[in-house]
């Protein structure tokens, strides 16, 4: 059914509908195995625009196509474990803007850093995590990424340089810029992604961030995942300039078609050359989210669901690289083996989660500092204190 | 209306007046000298120790730190000419730019950027010009450095990070350079809070916590910088986190303080003895995590207790002292804790000597705790 629609779908776009974005491909017939395709022009600020002209493989584009139905799997299967209230809290979803995070990780290593904000899912796995781990956080059990410590909002990889899911809206982005200062002391040809949203654009702190990484020229690429709603207000009510691009003023800026992991990669890779030579650069990603803000969000009283639909149909950064894939020779059975596969991975990893245990309670007390100091937990008896056993075995 | 004076009630005008009086006397006399933390300047300085003043203690502290450990830095605004203060001289010439540098003025960006480099498993000493001016940082502190550890599992956490910051009263710097803001910090698991009462101690202090493994708020008693001097022991050195100092022993009531209030209560405690009262003044160091046990020991022995800090008395840490105490040595206190601290006011210009827990102030709570 979905590969139906995908074809139909290509069909349609076959003209100009898809406009400047759509993917044209050359020399797929010849024997070299790369493709050239043709992304959406970039528009930039006090810089010059990379070339719009993408190369890839089917190799490569079946990986994008692999991580980012995944990517997609998880975050369904979060939203109905939210509904089924095996997750409970906070919890954001990433589904539609897939493409960035995708295209980010193809254009740099996993020596790279990235810190995000709250809508981290998605980071765990691009950055080596399991699925096991990520659905067991979210149930806040200890196989979590975290230890369950952390849920949703919170989930870190120390060995692959995530700096994980920060709560507070644009607070990770001074961080991201200190992070940038580490890898430049250290002489690393590594960069720090510093990821936000389009509301968190409007936070003071971004600006004192882009001002210190700029007086520092510190390898630091903020990337602003325009999603168009900060929360439930559309950009244009809450940006004067809604071109985030622009708004490093002094700080050179590119506008992607976040929807497009090939755009993403080609930007990415320029930026991350532009900021190991000369300082940050600023990322605009034109993506979407087809959830709402979080899952008390609808993310229909704002926004139209011809909108979502529509979204959904055109600019979809999954069956835009699926359409890439049939055209070039690629059997949609072995595509729809990739899904199968996926979907059974997620749905083993949901249930291998529930199976989790519950953190003990003294961990209440872990990590707040790196001693208990004194820490001690009421008993059941009445006047019954524990000191909680602070397990030197334990890991970070 | 007159701001409220913290223990008893409604104090007589005649009596308020005279306690500005000698709380006046009590600050010009540690500006002229007769601070007990004054070394006397006729005597050569002892062996293996160098006569400092706080300013210069820090910045001992700091060069050892830097020099120490390479992926240390120094930053804030203006460290680089030395700082407002002068607590950073000669650190950018000797270690560099690019690990001593200022920064905009922007302090929340500064502590973010800083937890950010101590996450990434630096070092960073970064320096808020003011503790006044820490509140655009708050939220970077509260909720991103004290929570770093906790939050990720202990995947990360931002122990390399320390804040400086002077703080108090200064004799002129009225409302938004003399603040004590230090309960607001001691309010969140994660942080630790230190506040120094000498040059040698802020010397150990400071290194120990640029050295330890969580984030530290050090809060310097800015009026210390320059009128505080006694004889620093030279070389690396560090104090312990979470460990009170017992600045004098006595059996009749217990004076618990930081910061340059240690000095008011040490002057208090003078003033008593030839009253005839045994004051035993004890110095936490630090506030989170503090050292019940060695305050409720002391009260336990006393049986007595007055708490003095600058901040107002509202909320601020001497009722978390009072609290504790109030618990654990119900039985052994002969009278209840008192607090005698700043008033609940804004942190006044003119009124600064009314403001302020003077000697005098302390030295009637006393007197009130064992009239009790």
């Amino acid at each position: 059914m979905a590969l139906q629609v995908a074809i139909t779908g290509l069909k349609s776009q076959s003209g100009s509908q898809l406009g400047l974005s759509m993917a044209r491909l050359f020399a797929s017939a010849a024997a070299s195995p790369s493709i050239k395709v043709e992304v959406m022009p970039y528009k930039v600020h006090r810089i010059e625009a990379p070339s719009n002209v993408v190369e890839t493989n089917v190799e490569e584009l079946t990986n994008f196509y692999k991580l980012m139905y995944k990517m997609r799997r998880m975050e369904i299967a979060a939203d109905m474990m939210y509904k089924a209230k095996f997750i409970r809290g906070f919890c954001h979803l990433y589904d539609g803007q897939e493409a960035v995070l995708t295209g980010i990780e193809a254009a740099i290593t996993l020596k790279d850093s990235i810190i995000t904000s709250y809508r981290d899912h998605c980071q765990h796995v691009s950055r080596g995590g399991s699925i096991v781990s990520l659905m067991a956080e979210l149930m806040g059990k200890q196989e979590g990424a975290t230890k369950g410590l952390g849920g949703s909002m919170h989930i870190y990889n120390r060995k692959n340089n995530f700096y994980g899911g920060n709560g507070i809206v644009g607070a990770q982005i001074p961080l991201g810029a200190g992070i940038a200062l580490a890898h430049k002391y250290k002489g690393e040809p590594h960069v720090c992604i510093t990821m936000y949203g389009d509301g968190a654009a409007n936070q003071g702190q971004k600006y004192e961030a882009l001002n210190m990484a700029g007086l520092w020229n510190l390898p630091a690429i903020f990337v602003c995942e325009n999603n168009h709603y900060g929360m439930g207000t559309a950009e244009w009510r809450a940006a004067k300039s809604p071109n985030f691009y622009t708004r490093g003023d002094y700080i050179p800026g590119i506008k992607v078609d976040g929807m497009d992991v090939l755009a993403v990669k080609n930007a990415v890779a320029f930026a991350k050359a532009y900021a190991l030579a000369n300082g940050p650069i600023v990322m605009e990603m034109d993506t979407y989210r087809y959830h709402g803000h979080s899952m008390s969000d609808p993310g229909s009283t704002y926004r139209t669901r011809d909108e979502i639909n529509a979204m959904r149909t055109e600019r979809d950064p999954i069956e835009r690289v699926k359409r890439l894939l049939l055209n070039n020779g690629v059997d949609p059975a072995d595509l729809k083996k990739i899904d199968k596969e996926v979907k059974k991975e997620v749905d083993d990893a949901v249930e291998q989660a529930k199976q989790g245990q519950i953190p003990p309670l003294h961990w209440l007390w872990r990590n707040m500092y790196a001693e208990p100091l004194g820490a001690g937990m009421r008993g059941v008896l009445p006047a019954e204190y524990h000191v909680p056993a602070f397990d030197p075995t334990y890991k970070s | 209306m007159l701001p409220c004076l913290g223990p008893g009630a409604q104090p007589n005008l005649q009596r308020l007046i005279s306690a500005v009086q000698t709380t006046f006397a009590a600050r010009l006399s540690s500006l002229s000298g007769a601070a007990l933390v004054q070394a006397d300047a006729a005597t050569p300085a002892l062996p293996g120790h160098t006569r400092l003043n706080l300013c210069n203690a820090v910045n001992d502290a700091l060069k050892i730190a830097l020099e120490s450990n390479d992926r240390t830095y120094v930053f804030g605004e203006d460290v680089s000419f030395g700082g407002v203060f002068r607590c950073t001289v000669g650190l950018l010439e000797r270690f560099g730019k690019e690990r001593v540098f200022n920064t905009p003025l922007s302090e929340q960006g500064i502590v973010g950027f800083g937890i950010g480099l101590a996450t990434a498993g630096h070092t960073a000493v970064a320096e808020i010009q003011f503790a006044d001016y820490i509140f655009p940082a708050f939220d970077q502190l509260v909720n991103e450095a004290a929570k770093y550890r906790y939050r990720s599992g202990g995947h990360f956490h931002c122990g390399g990070l320390t804040v400086r910051a002077p703080c108090g009263a200064v004799g002129h710097g009225g409302h938004y350079h003399s603040q004590s803001p230090e309960s607001f910090f001691t309010h969140v698991p994660g942080l630790r809070v230190v506040m120094p009462s000498s040059p040698a101690e802020a010397k150990g202090l400071l290194l120990a916590s640029i050295r330890s493994p969580d984030p530290v708020v050090f809060f310097e008693p800015k009026m210390m910088y320059r009128t505080a001097v006694e004889d620093v022991p030279e070389g690396d050195y560090m104090l312990p986190l979470g460990v009170a100092r017992l600045v004098a022993e006595g059996s009749d009531i217990t004076l618990v303080g930081w910061g340059q209030q240690v000095l008011v209560l040490q002057q208090a405690a003078q003033l008593l003895a030839g009253e005839g009262v045994s004051c035993e003044v004890i110095d936490l160091r630090t506030l989170a995590p503090w050292d019940v046990e060695s305050v409720c020991a002391s009260v336990s022995k006393t049986g007595r207790l007055v708490v003095s800090h600058e901040a107002p008395v509202t909320g601020g840490f001497g009722a978390e002292v009072a609290a504790t105490v109030a618990q654990r040595c119900f039985t052994r206190l002969e009278s209840p804790p008192l607090r005698v601290c700043g008033a609940d006011t804004p942190f006044p210009l003119v009124f600064e000597p009314l403001y302020l827990p003077g000697v005098a102030r302390v030295a009637d709570a006393v007197r009130q705790a064992l009239d009790f």
